[in-house]
């Protein structure tokens, strides 16, 4: 296999960032060679994995048989019939019922039928499928030498085939991947994902003792026996906006027992960072986030899908990230003797320390998932595109999005520009990949509305053009974690009553706050984001500290009012939030109310022509305001408003 | 002799002590358990012994002149075993490891069942092991150079008045010397290359009983001069160095003098003894009476009894005889408060929190025990050794809790990791005969290749059993069928004995390494069973990670073995070494490893020490160990003991 790379997205980045963890791998394309040779024979070629320390991997049946018998199942099970009164030997059998429902039954033969099938697919929908093999190679020496924990990020239902299907190819041990129970049912297909090494669990099972014991011991079994790296999704669902989600801390937890616990030397967490360049779900993400339900995950709703495989997806780049050391991260902030006065088989909350450890390290994880997201220049013609929504001109968006790049390397974007392509026909070519959602007449750039078909009320016409908004701003968000900070900065900066750094410093961190369920920020890291922004408005010279002051400089207003821009609709709809809340909300408000509320009064303000901004209709935004306020760190919503 | 079952074991598997059999000199071939006799450590010490005093029949100031010039008194001081051992390494002079000319290994002297052998195998192993070459030598300086002695700080007050009491003492530089370290590696390395001393005993005396000891303390006391006590001087937590911030006077009390066994009370199973006895000594007295105390741990052929009291130490045999604090009804101290004992001998007491504990473990930072009672029993009729292999560690982890479940321990059940396994037989002695060649090979193929045991995976319980001759045998079958049931294998009485000769010339070993650019040290822990397995894997990872990241060049070798097993846990003996060729400072390489590989133990649920103690080597986590509560409590014990801190070997706390 050649190893050369086809190109390098890292080549020709401005030299001002020399930080050497910043060093990015080079790519390279593994659907190139599937187009070059046979299917069939690359489906039933020889697949032998490297495996931790050398273990045989142990049968899904015996498996199960470790977990059943297991002390820590034992004592869970004890205590759940002296509770209920129930026969010990009758919940040891609802154990093993669990247990059914949920373990996997990895087979190579059905992996390689997927190996076939999706060669096929993906050849069809893809233009490339870029892996970094450096990433593989690492991952190939970590998994054999401590246990394995794959994170990657959730953009689409591809992405968990779309992994196994890489380690495959690669020869490396495939992963038993954490699944939502509603793949379930989808009958033919659940149990396929079941034989590809899916394992099922409930969305919800919160004072289900006997299912969290069985799950969590179900999960550490294979990782302490280093089975098989386990993967699972940090965010927990699909992203529907494309931005990180705040990260889910269940199975993390459970992962990282077994290291503080001693049953492990350590556990290697490894970012992975998927990213398409076109969403398969692109306009059914838009449409959920207005509030029409997601449809239910079926066999035949999969196969209506398949006028998909009609369209040109471009291309997929997975980053597989340097893994993270659990112990090394632990070093100094958790003390593992605290866990040697108690038996270790007996389930305990984690303790304080613990727990705010794991939370960090989760946010630390999706940090470097941001961080290798590659991006397309779509995605900063997007954020441009959405400052202007009546439209461009072509040459204007094509200098201003010239004129982005540069920003967004000089802010280290890991940005997927082709360098010998005129600018010109890199414009035009993302323009025509996104066609469903952009369109040039004349020489004007606008987004496209969906077509009306007949006659079309006045909430219909809105709600079209919400789904377009939404579909855009799904791209646009992939470079927020970029500009993010700067990004708050400059709005600080704009709110603020002086330009004393302090004061400042008070909006930002107001901001910050606000802002902690929409983007990821660590917890804690206010003064540190803070610095960073300063540090990087500095640097392209849009801003200048003198003493206590941050200003602008003379050539900063065009960065900083591109910045206001970016987090202009994020204002607006908090905004909104705010007022609905004031103005309109009865005592009695229930969440389950509360979001179809909040819509209808948007739709109200847009239709009177009092608000011009159609983000305030996604249900992330709307939860996510109201996750702040209720948070309670923030000032009362009348102070919130005031502020805003 | 790999696998070798009842058939072809070595004559003297059953001698009525076990430990003698390792010491001792033995006519090969010639004796058996019914010729033998009974004890035999008058035989290879007849030299040093002649003179001892016997029981009851204490010698007074026996103070014949010597060569030399004696500095300050003209009454020479004897100086224990000092004359007969090394100064800057293990053991006797004339005991140690050597690569011949013909690149083989031999041990010399007469001492030991190893004397004057070659071990044709060891040098492989050690190559292979560390990467090691007999070409590349580093050899100890050979005598000491008085110039790297700091001059004594004399009290003369407190000289003068010493030497009106009549009792001995000397400040040459040798005896200072000598009591001024244990046997850590840093001690050790730093005496091999000749460095500089920064700070070591001023002055040596030699109290000949209790009384004298009353004596030196009050003019201690009354001086402020600083004491440190001296037993046989095998400590490896750095409890002997003097503390370098101690501007007073220094003097190295040693014990080396109170000798004696003053009476033995066959009708309570007792013996008063004084606590400078070395152990061999002790066990050695008392089987000519027909008794022994049981007490054997590693070093017992240099340690003191006292020293035992001070670090609440712990003897292979603890199954059967129990450790020093089970063994102990009386203690005699001398403190600067005055003398602590007991008024009574009673089995056991309800009078508050136990004094002795107080004693016990002190480290010499309370005072002096001089005098102790302590448990004897008759020599057991038979005793007999045996071992039993075992696929995998973890199913002799497995093997072991269950023996110690159904508490049916032998006097001594050890398991031994794969490569504590294969270090012990590079030990083995060349073959002479053919057949035994053959049947070696015979009991291998029948292990590795029919049994299916990985040769490196596989690893040794080693096994030794005392009482009567009947119940041996019956308990013998009792631990052999529970091993079955974990798939372990009968390997013979040979395998066994050989797993214990490797505890008692580890130390002569580590002085061969150090000839060759090896360091090695040992260190253990207790843990409860359910951690067993994880901290073993958990600690050599660590050693393992932590030398590659400080640039040792080699795989390090690391080794455990579970030494003790209790109701709720075991006891772990590590064996780290590793090769420090290219290492600028390894010594301060080594200690780094070492401090990891402690915190990664109690990380991993196991203690500070279960039987070396904590000295100042492990003080900085005691706090943590005991709570600031408990370090409150020893300290004001401390605080009224010895307010003025005269006991200022700083250890513990």
């Amino acid at each position: 296999k050649a190893c050369t790379p086809n190109y390098s997205p890292g080549r020709g980045w401005p030299c001002f960032n020399t930080d050497p963890m910043l060093k990015r791998d080079c790519f390279e394309d593994i659907l190139e060679e599937r187009r070059n040779s046979s299917d069939l024979k690359y489906a039933l070629r020889c697949y032998a994995p490297v495996l931790y320390k050398g273990v045989t991997p142990c049968k899904a049946n015996m498996l199960k048989n470790i977990v059943l018998q297991s002390d820590q199942l034992h004592y869970v099970i004890n205590q759940v019939s002296q509770e209920s009164g129930e026969a010990p030997d009758i919940i040891q059998e609802e154990a093993s019922v669990i247990l059914e429902e949920m373990a996997h039954r990895l087979q190579i033969s059905t992996v390689r039928c997927f190996a076939f099938a999706l060669s096929k697919a993906f050849k069809t929908l893809f233009q490339h499928v870029c892996v970094n093999e450096e990433g593989i190679q690492r991952l190939q020496q970590a998994i054999q030498e401590h246990p394995v924990v794959l994170l990657p990020s959730h953009r689409s239902y591809m992405d968990f085939l779309l992994m196994s299907y890489i380690l495959y190819t690669y020869d490396l041990a495939l992963p038993v991947i954490a699944a939502g129970m509603d793949f379930m049912g989808m009958k033919f297909v659940g149990e396929m994902l079941r034989m590809s090494g899916a394992f099922f669990i409930r969305r919800s099972f919160g004072g289900d003792k006997l299912y969290w014991a069985v799950f969590s011991e179900y999960v550490k079994t294979m990782l302490r026996n280093g089975f098989a790296p386990i993967e699972f999704f940090l965010e927990g669902t699909r992203s529907r906006t494309c931005k990180s989600l705040t990260p889910k801390l269940g199975l993390l937890n459970i992962v990282i027992e077994p290291f503080f616990k001693g049953e492990v030397f350590d556990v290697n967490l490894v970012p992975v960072s998927i990213s398409y360049e076109r969403i398969l779900e692109e306009s059914l993400y838009a449409r959920e986030l207005l509030g029409v339900p997601k449809p239910k995950e079926s066999t035949s709703g999969l196969l209506k899908a398949r006028r998909i495989l009609s369209e040109d997806y471009g291309s997929i780049h997975v980053y597989f990230g340097q893994p993270v050391s659990v112990r090394s991260l632990a070093q100094g902030k958790v003390n593992r003797s605290t866990y040697n006065l108690f038996p270790r088989h007996i389930p305990r909350k984690p303790m304080e320390e613990t727990q705010s450890f794991v939370n960090d390290t989760a946010y630390r994880i999706v940090r470097l998932q941001e961080d290798n997201m590659v991006l397309k220049p779509w995605v900063l013609m997007a954020s441009l595109l959405l400052q202007n929504l009546e439209g461009l001109e072509l040459s204007v968006l094509t200098e201003q999005t010239v004129w982005l790049r540069g920003l967004a390397l000089s802010y280290a974007a890991f940005l997927d520009w082709p360098d010998q392509a005129p600018t010109a026909k890199v414009v035009s070519s993302s323009l025509a990949l996104h066609r469903g959602l952009a369109c040039v007449s004349g020489d004007r750039v606008s987004l496209v509305v969906g077509e009306p078909l007949g006659p079309v009320t006045p909430e219909e016409a809105l709600f079209n053009r919400a789904v377009s908004v939404l579909s855009c701003a799904s791209y646009r968000n992939q470079v927020l974690h970029v500009f993010l900070r700067p990004a708050m900065l400059a709005v600080a900066m704009h709110t603020a009553a002086s330009s004393k750094k302090n004061e400042v410093y008070n909006c930002f961190s107001f901001l910050w706050d606000m802002f902690s369920n929409d983007f990821i920020l660590c917890p804690g890291d206010t003064v540190q984001d803070f610095e960073e922004a300063c540090y990087l408005l500095v640097k392209t010279g849009a801003v200048q500290m003198p003493q206590q002051d941050i200003v602008m400089t003379d050539i900063g207003q065009p960065t900083l009012s591109f910045f206001n821009g970016l987090l202009e609709p994020f204002l607006q709809g908090y905004q909104v939030v705010c007022r609905y809340l004031c103005e309109e909300a009865s005592e009695g408000l229930t969440e389950k109310q509360y979001i179809p509320a909040v819509r209808s009064f948007a739709v109200k303000l847009i239709l009177a022509g009092n608000l011009r901004c159609y983000e305030v209709l996604s249900s992330d935004m709307q939860k996510n305001a109201l996750a702040a306020l209720l948070r309670g760190k923030l000032p009362t919503q009348k102070a919130l408003l005031a502020r805003l | 002799m790999l696998f070798e079952g009842n058939r072809f074991s070595s004559p003297f598997v059953t001698v009525p002590t076990g430990f003698c059999s390792w010491l001792c000199v033995v006519h090969r071939g010639t004796t058996t358990s019914e010729t033998r006799p009974r004890c035999d450590w008058s035989f290879p010490y007849c030299q040093y012994t002649k003179e001892e005093p016997r029981c009851g029949k204490p010698i007074l100031n026996n103070r014949e002149p010597r060569r030399g010039k004696p500095i300050l008194n003209n009454r020479e001081p004897r100086r224990g075993k000092q004359e007969i051992m090394k100064w800057n390494g293990w053991g006797y002079s004339d005991s140690k490891f050597l690569f011949n000319k013909k690149g083989q290994a031999e041990f010399t002297g007469k001492r030991y069942r190893l004397s004057g052998m070659t071990l044709p195998s060891l040098q492989d192993w050690f190559e292979n092991t560390f990467g090691a070459s007999v070409k590349h030598k580093s050899p100890a300086t050979v005598i000491l150079n008085a110039s790297v002695v700091p001059p004594p700080r004399l009290n003369e007050a407190f000289v003068e008045n010493l030497k009106a009491t009549g009792i001995p003492f000397s400040n040459e530089a040798e005896d200072r010397v000598f009591r001024a370290h244990g046997h850590c590696l840093h001690e050790i390395f730093a005496l091999r290359e000749g460095k500089k001393f920064e700070r070591v005993p001023d002055m040596v005396v030699w109290p000949n009983c209790h009384n004298d000891v009353v004596k030196i303390v009050e003019l201690a006391c009354k001086h402020n001069v600083c004491l440190i006590p001296y037993g046989g001087g095998t400590s490896v937590t750095s409890a002997l160095e003097c503390p370098p911030e101690e501007t007073r006077c220094i003097v190295s009390l040693d014990t080396s003098q109170m000798n004696r066994i003053l009476w033995l009370d066959e009708n309570n199973l007792v013996a008063h003894v004084e606590a400078g006895i070395i152990g061999q000594d002790l066990e050695r007295l008392l089987n000519e009476s027909g008794y022994c105390t049981g007490h054997e741990p590693d070093s017992m052929e240099f340690s003191s009894l006292g020293g035992w009291v001070a670090t609440r130490a712990s003897g292979m045999k603890k199954n059967v005889y129990g450790n020093i604090e089970d063994l102990v009804i009386h203690i005699k101290a001398v403190t600067p408060r005055g003398v602590i004992e007991k008024s009574c001998q009673g089995p056991r007491t309800s009078t508050g929190p136990d004094i002795h504990h107080f004693i016990l473990g002190s480290e010499g930072t309370l005072g002096v025990v001089t005098e102790v009672t302590m448990k004897i029993r008759p020599i057991p009729e038979y005793q007999k050794y045996g071992s039993v292999v075992f696929p995998k560690f973890e199913a002799g982890v497995a093997c072991l809790r269950e023996v110690a479940k159904q508490r049916c321990a032998p006097a001594s059940i050890r398991l031994m990791d794969n490569k504590q396994f294969h270090f012990g037989h590079a030990l083995k002695p060349q073959v002479s005969s053919i057949f035994t060649h053959f049947v070696e090979g015979l009991k291998k193929f029948y292990i590795t290749k029919l049994k299916g045991f990985d040769p490196h995976q596989l690893v040794v319980a080693t096994l030794l059993f005392e009482g009567d001759r009947e119940r041996v045998l019956q308990h013998e079958k009792q631990v052999y069928d529970i091993a079955a049931t974990f798939g372990g294998l009968a390997a013979g009485e040979d395998n066994g004995q050989r797993g214990y000769l490797l505890t008692f010339v580890i130390a002569y070993l580590r002085d061969l390494g150090m000839d060759y650019c090896v360091v090695a040290e040992s260190f253990e822990t207790s843990v409860p069973w359910d951690r067993v397995l994880d901290l073993c894997q958990n600690v050599k990872e660590r050693i393992i990670r932590e030398c590659k990241e400080r640039g040792v060049q080699f795989q390090p070798l690391t080794s455990c073995r579970v030494t003790q097993t209790y109701d709720s846990g075991a006891c772990i003996y590590f064996y780290f070494a590793f090769n420090y060729r290219g290492l600028a400072d390894p010594v301060h390489t080594y200690e780094q490893v070492e401090h990891a590989a402690r915190e990664e133990i109690l990380a991993n649920g196991g203690s500070l020490s279960h039987h070396h103690g904590v000295g100042k080597l492990r003080k900085e986590w005691m706090k943590d160990s005991i709570s600031n509560v408990g370090v409150g409590m020893l300290k004001s014990v401390k605080e009224y003991v010895d307010p003025e801190n005269i006991f200022g070997n700083r250890n513990l706390l």
